[in-house]
């Protein structure tokens, strides 16, 4: 088998189209962002306005609804492919399915998570987080919804064959989020407390490394079972 | 080994090896329960602290550690058949996620009862209590995703790999709540967290563990048994089976 391709121009091929599809397809991209700024207006109206409260639960509000709307664009990553054959001739060709499966989470979490990581801060001043968490918040968005996207894709592949596969996805998805919530959240009120957050950002930071090196292989196996 | 493994391969010969484990299996979990049971409610002595309500522990404690123990035991599973691609690994890894589920539910419920009197409430966040819950959304992630595939055994290998990545996130989640818990509230009540236990009590709890042991093994062989017929219900040995029993 002669690879004509190489690794890197395979991966930026990937990336480069599914980039593409996006943007040609700007509600892919806006949908998950309004869900994500109309969850966090829902939080205030239903607690109330008191901004002694909303300080307090403000890093909660936004990495729960950061988890809910990446759940949301989740489908799109697979399915479309799946749906057009695409993802079939990614697994037929001779090139290793670990980098074409990066280069598509990765290009996921362009589309999804640096908007919110954009907006987030905008956000947060709707709900009064502490000015020393800022920092803490941007970080542990930067660190920890790239995990959200390669865990998330995980249980997309499993269900990506699966009619309303939907519901089933966020039931399997979700419980594997908690960690990188209890971190994130922890980090950030950590801040707000102007004490040190170092320890969690590391957890972070290693939950991503463990996520990236482990979490393309699961992907690949599933794809595998999902397209059989 | 693999030449005296290797037999087992076949539906036929694992069915009939169930078969004959299953009647010890579940004539001496019956046994063990009702020793251990009995024993536990009715001769154990009261506890001083807490009175008659700690006779509880007896299902409560069983339940809790094997509910992980049989998680561990999916997850060997669902390795073996991810890497020697044995289906029947697939199968008996499906047949004990129902098991497990029920048994974390036990445990989460019991432990609720027991909390009230203690603790005076059915709930509380509790590290302990949180993992608990968390393992039974897990459970039934997979049980889900294993009834959502038509073909049963693309749906083994899909809740096995389901199973191997949570069996990486089980110990990330246990710290992380364990972390989180202490980080959120100061004073954990850890009345659990005896020094030590008198041994009239632990004789009875651990003969109860060994009873639930045995009484998961003799459930999984049921449900490993009717997974086999499930997945084969076309093969002739199975015809022959069933024309046998309906005589």
């Amino acid at each position: 088998m002669t690879h004509s391709i190489s690794y890197w121009k395979t991966f930026s091929n990937v990336l480069r189209r599914d980039l593409k599809v996006a943007v040609r397809n700007k509600g892919d991209i806006f949908n998950p962002l309004v869900f994500f700024v109309i969850v966090i207006t829902l939080f205030p109206l239903g607690i109330g306005s008191d901004s002694q409260v909303l300080t307090r639960i403000a890093p909660g509000i936004i990495w729960v609804a950061a988890l809910l709307s990446a759940l949301l664009s989740l489908e799109r990553l697979f399915k479309n492919d799946y749906n057009d054959g695409s993802l079939e001739q990614m697994l037929l060709s001779p090139q290793p399915l670990f980098i074409m499966v990066f280069a598509k989470v990765l290009a996921h979490w362009v589309l999804t998570g640096i908007p919110i990581i954009i907006i987030a801060p905008l956000l947060a001043v709707l709900l009064h987080l502490e000015e020393a968490a800022y920092g803490a918040l941007i970080i542990t968005l930067l660190l920890g919804t790239p995990i959200l996207s390669l865990i998330g894709a995980v249980g997309v592949a499993l269900t990506v064959g699966i009619k309303k596969g939907g519901v089933l996805l966020s039931l399997l998805v979700l419980p594997l989020y908690i960690p990188v919530l209890i971190f994130a959240t922890g980090a950030i009120e950590a801040a707000a407390l102007a004490m040190p957050y170092a320890g969690h950002l590391a957890i972070i930071a290693a939950l991503l490394t463990g996520a990236i090196t482990l979490t393309p292989f699961a992907i690949g196996a599933a794809l595998r079972v999902s397209t059989n | 080994m693999w030449k005296w493994l290797h037999p087992y391969a076949k539906p036929e010969r694992s069915y009939e090896l169930a078969s004959t484990l299953l009647p010890w299996f579940a004539v001496s979990s019956v046994i063990t329960l009702l020793i251990g049971t009995i024993w536990g409610l009715a001769f154990a002595p009261v506890d001083y602290q807490q009175g008659e309500s700690y006779r509880i522990i007896f299902i409560h404690v069983p339940a809790a550690t094997l509910a992980m123990s049989t998680y561990m035991a999916m997850a060997t599973a669902a390795f073996v058949g991810m890497v020697w691609q044995l289906k029947l690994s697939d199968a008996a890894a499906a047949a004990m996620a129902p098991v497990g589920a029920v048994l974390t539910a036990i445990a989460l419920i019991t432990g609720s009862a027991w909390g009230k009197p203690m603790w005076g409430t059915w709930w509380i966040w509790d590290a302990r209590l949180t993992t608990e819950l968390i393992l039974l959304f897990i459970y039934i992630g997979i049980i889900a995703l294993h009834n959502s595939f038509e073909d049963k055994v693309l749906a083994g290998r899909a809740a096995g790999i389901l199973t191997l990545v949570g069996v990486i996130n089980i110990p990330i989640i246990k710290y992380s709540v364990e972390w989180w818990n202490t980080l959120h509230q100061g004073a954990t009540i850890s009345k659990l967290d005896k020094p030590s236990m008198p041994t009239e009590m632990l004789i009875p709890l651990l003969i109860n563990i060994l009873g639930f042991a045995l009484m998961i093994g003799a459930l999984t062989l049921i449900r490993f048994r009717n997974e086999i017929i499930d997945r084969n219900s076309m093969r002739p040995w199975v015809r022959e089976l069933v024309a046998q029993e309906s005589k």
